[in-house]
């Protein structure tokens, strides 16, 4: 039998990848929706059928958690998109110092999350933190920020969209830049105000950068844990849970069954979320 | 440059100073203030500098600790980022260059990679059954899990930049497929290559997450993980809490000046295309 000659792209350069990929990350994926399924303790599991996820839409907490990551996700999307548009929109019209105010924006996002969440609990502090002093000479009685459960999740969310609004502006400033000028000439020969530029122009074609920006950021937020575990650890009480730290609380406990639910549930909440979205974006796209 | 421009730039200039900048003066002035001062909270010139004192401190806290865990951190990045380098490239070149049905399965498994949240509970059982759990080893080998698919993903599009020619020189010179690899596409991508030391070290460098779960234990503590612990411990010592942060802020800093154009590049790649 005449050997095949052998290729020079041996399929089995994927093979390294492959085995770190489907042992640390598929198998614990596949897994996890039976091991939501049971109590367990990481040697045995019981089955328990579905008790686990009863259990999380029962208690109140673990509920306030699902919701909670809504709002966290949807806030901090939804602020980081539109000053991230704004952002970029200022730092590509040539203004002075733009490129040093380019980096000071970025910088933020390179920074340790740990580091930025201690910095801001200091700042937040209700009494002495210098954003109320900063605030009460503008005659303003600041609020305890990170200590009021109205408000707690909603300053996270602030600390978040601070480190990574630059990430957003960063992925604008690309986006912008490949809009060709001929399109401001020609609504600019047609009357076009600024506004109007902004809106009619600037806007529709840098689309393809807002998908991203909202696709990651909105990800990034129904999975944030560490700017939320930095300030509040999800209080006070649990106004400030989320999914992740529901998760790692459930598992600090012991509780690795319904630690495994809340993973499974992050999960569907992400595909949910985020496919129909991504696939209404793709469809838009044709009908342009 | 228009006065409007000039005008514009300069109010800029100062709120993005405000809002940006006061932070990172703030670590700064609370890093070298002595303890009484720093509990004040107030965003103040230090009355007097205390910086090598409380940089020795932060050091030699808890039977330096701190050196380890940068020992640690140091080990975990570059082994990860050496990984994430050569596996990625390779998976990257044989979706480029060798198309089958398999391609569609690898781009769901990067799809799933960029978009699953890890199942931590049973991730920890898989590398306990590995005796991988509370191990180096497992957290480089974690971080490369996690981190293929942006690098299948940069390397992939970048080697189709690479012409087929120079691989059939290579062959009909009687090179191996893994020379063809290793000595011809592989220097050949290194500009793909530095965007992803840039960007991978500083994310798995700034991971906290990651090593909280799989990475207990005092003596394999890393820096994020230090940082975190000194902040219960630290609770009466501002000073050395934010001179510890001021210590975790320098490594990105550094990197940030010098591989400016690296990063932007990685971070914008594949973004705008949508």
């Amino acid at each position: 039998m005449a050997q095949k000659r052998a290729s020079p792209y041996p399929y089995w350069f994927v093979l390294p990848s492959a085995v770190v990929f489907i042992t640390l990350f598929l198998v614990p994926t596949l897994v996890s929706f039976w091991f939501s399924l049971t109590r367990w303790d990481l040697f045995t599991a019981e089955y328990i059928g579905l008790d686990n996820y009863r259990q999380f839409f029962k208690e109140p907490f673990l509920v306030q958690g699902l919701i909670n990551t809504l709002i966290y996700a949807v806030t901090t999307s939804g602020a980081k998109t539109v000053l991230g548009l704004l952002l970029a929109v200022l730092l590509t019209s040539g203004i002075w110092m733009q490129s040093f105010l380019r980096s000071v924006v970025f910088f933020p996002v390179l920074v340790s999350t740990i580091g930025v969440g201690i910095t801001f609990t200091v700042l937040m502090h209700p009494t002495k933190g210098s954003i109320n002093i900063a605030l009460s000479y503008l005659g303003i009685d600041g609020p305890t920020w990170l200590a009021d459960p109205a408000l707690a999740l909603y300053s996270v969310a602030f600390i978040d969209v601070w480190k990574g609004v630059g990430l957003a502006t960063l992925i604008y400033i690309a986006g912008l830049a490949a809009i060709s000028p001929d399109y401001y000439e020609a609504a600019r020969i047609d009357g076009a105000t600024r506004l109007q530029q902004f809106w009619r122009v600037t806007v529709p074609l840098v689309r393809p950068a807002t998908v991203t920006v909202i696709t990651l950021s909105l990800i990034g937020g129904l999975r944030s844990f560490d700017v939320i575990w930095a300030t509040t650890r999800g209080g006070p009480g649990f106004a400030s849970d989320v999914l992740a730290s529901v998760i790692y609380k459930q598992y600090q406990a012991g509780f690795y069954g319904l630690s495994t639910a809340g993973n499974v549930i992050l999960f569907l909440l992400i595909a949910v979320i985020v496919i129909p979205m991504t696939a209404w974006f793709q469809k838009r796209e044709l009908d342009l | 440059m228009t006065r409007r421009q000039r005008l514009i730039g300069l109010v800029s200039l100062i709120v993005a100073t405000v809002v940006f900048i006061v932070p990172f003066v703030f670590i700064l002035f609370m890093a070298v203030k002595s303890k009484s001062e720093a509990a004040l909270f107030t965003f103040t010139w230090p009355t007097e500098w205390f910086f090598v004192e409380n940089l020795i401190e932060v050091v030699k806290a808890r039977n330096y600790m701190l050196l380890l865990a940068y020992f640690n951190s140091t080990v975990i990045t570059v082994g990860a980022v050496a990984l994430l380098i050569v596996f990625g490239a390779m998976v990257g070149y044989i979706l480029q260059r060798r198309p089958s049905g398999w391609n569609k399965v690898i781009y769901a498994c990067v799809l799933m990679g960029l978009m699953v949240p890890p199942a931590v509970v049973p991730t920890i059982w898989v590398l306990q059954g590995l005796n991988l759990f509370k191990t180096l080893t497992g957290m480089v080998l974690i971080h490369v899990a996690y981190g293929l698919a942006f690098s299948v993903l940069l390397y992939r599009s970048f080697i189709g930049t690479i012409p087929r020619e120079l691989d059939e020189a290579a062959r009909i010179d009687g090179a191996k497929p893994l020379q063809i690899f290793f000595k011809v596409i592989l220097p050949l991508l290194k500009p793909v290559t530095v965007t992803l030391i840039v960007v991978q070290s500083i994310a798995i460098f700034n991971d906290f997450t990651n090593a909280l779960y799989y990475l207990p234990g005092k003596e394999n503590v890393t820096v994020q993980l230090t940082l975190f612990n000194f902040q219960s411990q630290f609770r009466s010592q501002f000073n050395l809490l934010f001179m510890n942060i001021l210590l975790v802020t320098i490594p990105p800093l550094l990197v940030f000046i010098f591989f400016n154009r690296q990063i932007v590049a990685g971070m914008t790649s594949g973004a705008v295309k949508g």
